[in-house]
């Protein structure tokens, strides 16, 4: 249904199953149907749709996904380079374009 | 600094007070915090709570197209606080969403013929998806509304309905812990909100997942466009001052034929960047939009160079091919920030090869451009 994938195997997010509780959480949030919930049992079913917005990691109460956040932006990570901080996306003008 | 700090808060606070608790300033109030019309008024345990209009006027209308197209795009937020549609009470739901206007505008209008409170957030004017990124939409911003609001007395029900695309900045177990609110994540548009109530607040997941068809994609279109704002003007001016250069001095007349095909040939490459790649973007073979941008500058070179627009040397034809690929794929890789499927990690891996090559090529291109003017 998605056709847009991006890069292959880029993907920082990962799962510790131990953890998991089965609430369901990291599927409602996720945008890009990347959980599958199993036998109250999370996994990773589309590893590469992941677009790193970090709130699987934010909402599971139990802290068993982790992911570098931030924002597939190039703009924002050019912004980062020339100021020497963390990309930061350039929505500070309020509207905040399109931009993340 | 400090002192700054301090007033700004009083100064957002007494804002916020105004909202909530007195209406009667609204009349005075600019058209900066508070574009939205108001229809009246609601009492409440935490004072007056202006009861916004469901439809869209004109103004909202234009005003939306304007955002688009970058035009005073700076101030259109909405004053934080708590908004009513319909004549909500204590069993009402509770929408939750960000002062920047267009996201109050099209929740309001999703909440036409319902009674409910929308809890508008400080974003600081930004759209939600964006300011739950930087977090200015987020658990710490929510539980100081909930509690400033007394929202425990304002409605009876312990459940808030925050947008998914929130969830990026807010933990709803969090919430749930400081406030005693459940979040409940609706769904991702608007426009789905009347089905997602009706069916006792779950959604699909169709409504949970975001895409990013055409029209999305056109939308997005204009914001780009004017990414590189006076650069637009400054760059093609000089193209036109060197066009004017040969062996033998300056000809303006030749700056004149050769500046205007110079400045279509960099509009075009632009464009293939901004305006044509996003529009063609899955049907573009790559995954990497440098890639799809320089596919799509090729494009545009061969026909620019039917057009004959290219130039007669072999190295004016060469110089241009390279610039117009380098910036159609370096505008198309800017594609990556509306997009909504890139992540931090996979853009990252993609710069890292493609900007270096983007600047090599329209450098060298401009540098034998140059060259080629004394040929
Ligand atoms: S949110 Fe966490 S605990 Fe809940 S199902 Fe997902 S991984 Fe498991
Ligand atoms: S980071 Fe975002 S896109 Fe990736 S799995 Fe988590 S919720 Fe889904």
């Amino acid at each position: 249904m998605n056709g847009l994938i991006y890069l292959k195997d880029v993907v920082t997010l990962e799962l510790d199953a131990e953890k998991c509780n089965g609430c369901m959480m990291c599927t409602i949030v996720c945008p890009h149907e990347v959980f599958l919930v199993e036998d109250r049992k999370a996994r990773i079913q589309n590893k590469d749709l992941c677009m790193e917005c970090g709130a699987c990691e934010l909402n599971c109460p139990e802290d068993a996904i982790h992911v570098k956040s931030g924002v597939g932006c190039a703009s924002g990570i050019i912004n980062g380079i020339l100021r020497g901080t963390e990309p930061t996306c350039d929505c500070s003008e309020p509207g905040g374009s399109s931009c993340c | 600094m400090h002192g700054k700090a301090t007033k700004k808060i009083t100064c957002d606070t007494r804002k916020e007070l105004h909202a909530v608790l007195n209406l009667q300033s609204v009349g005075n109030m600019d058209i900066r915090t508070t574009p939205t019309p108001i229809i009246g008024q609601i009492e409440t345990t935490s004072g007056t709570v202006a009861v916004l209009s469901t439809t869209w006027r004109w103004k909202d209308i234009w005003g939306s197209i304007k955002i688009r197209w970058s035009v005073g795009r700076m101030n259109y937020s909405v004053t934080p606080g708590l908004y009513a549609v319909g004549s909500p009470d204590q069993n009402s739901k509770v929408f939750v969403t960000g002062n920047y206007k267009l996201s109050v505008d099209h929740l309001r209008r999703a909440l036409s013929g319902m009674n409910a409170w929308i809890l508008v957030l400080n974003t600081k004017g930004i759209n939600v998806w964006c300011a739950a990124g930087k977090k200015t939409f987020g658990t710490d911003e929510l539980v100081r509304k909930i509690k400033f609001l007394d929202l425990a007395k304002i409605v009876t029900h312990r459940k808030i309905i925050v947008p998914q695309l929130g969830a990026t900045g807010v933990s709803a177990h969090k919430i749930k812990e400081q406030t005693g609110f459940t979040v409940i994540y609706g769904p991702v548009r608007a426009a789905d909100i009347k089905d997602f109530v009706d069916s006792g607040l779950k959604a699909t997941p169709v409504m949970r997942t975001i895409t990013f068809p055409l029209v999305e994609r056109l939308k997005l279109i204009p914001v780009d466009l004017f990414y590189a704002k006076y650069y637009l003007l400054i760059i093609p001016s000089l193209f036109f001052i060197i066009a004017g250069l040969n062996s033998k001095g300056y000809s303006v007349d030749l700056a004149i034929s050769n500046g205007v095909h110079a400045v279509v040939n960099l509009f075009a490459a632009y464009l293939s960047g901004c305006a044509l790649t996003p529009a063609l973007l899955p049907w573009i073979p790559f995954r990497r939009f440098s890639l799809k941008g320089i596919i799509i500058g090729l494009l545009t070179g061969i026909l620019l160079f039917l057009a004959g627009f290219l130039g007669s040397s072999f190295l004016e034809l060469i110089s241009w091919f390279l610039m117009i690929g380098g910036i159609s794929s370096f505008m198309a890789m800017n594609f990556t920030g509306s997009s909504t499927f890139t992540s931090l990690s996979g853009v990252q891996k993609e710069m890292k090869t493609a900007l270096p090559l983007q600047i090599t090529f329209a450098g060298i291109g401009l540098i034998g451009w140059i060259i080629s003017r004394f040929m």
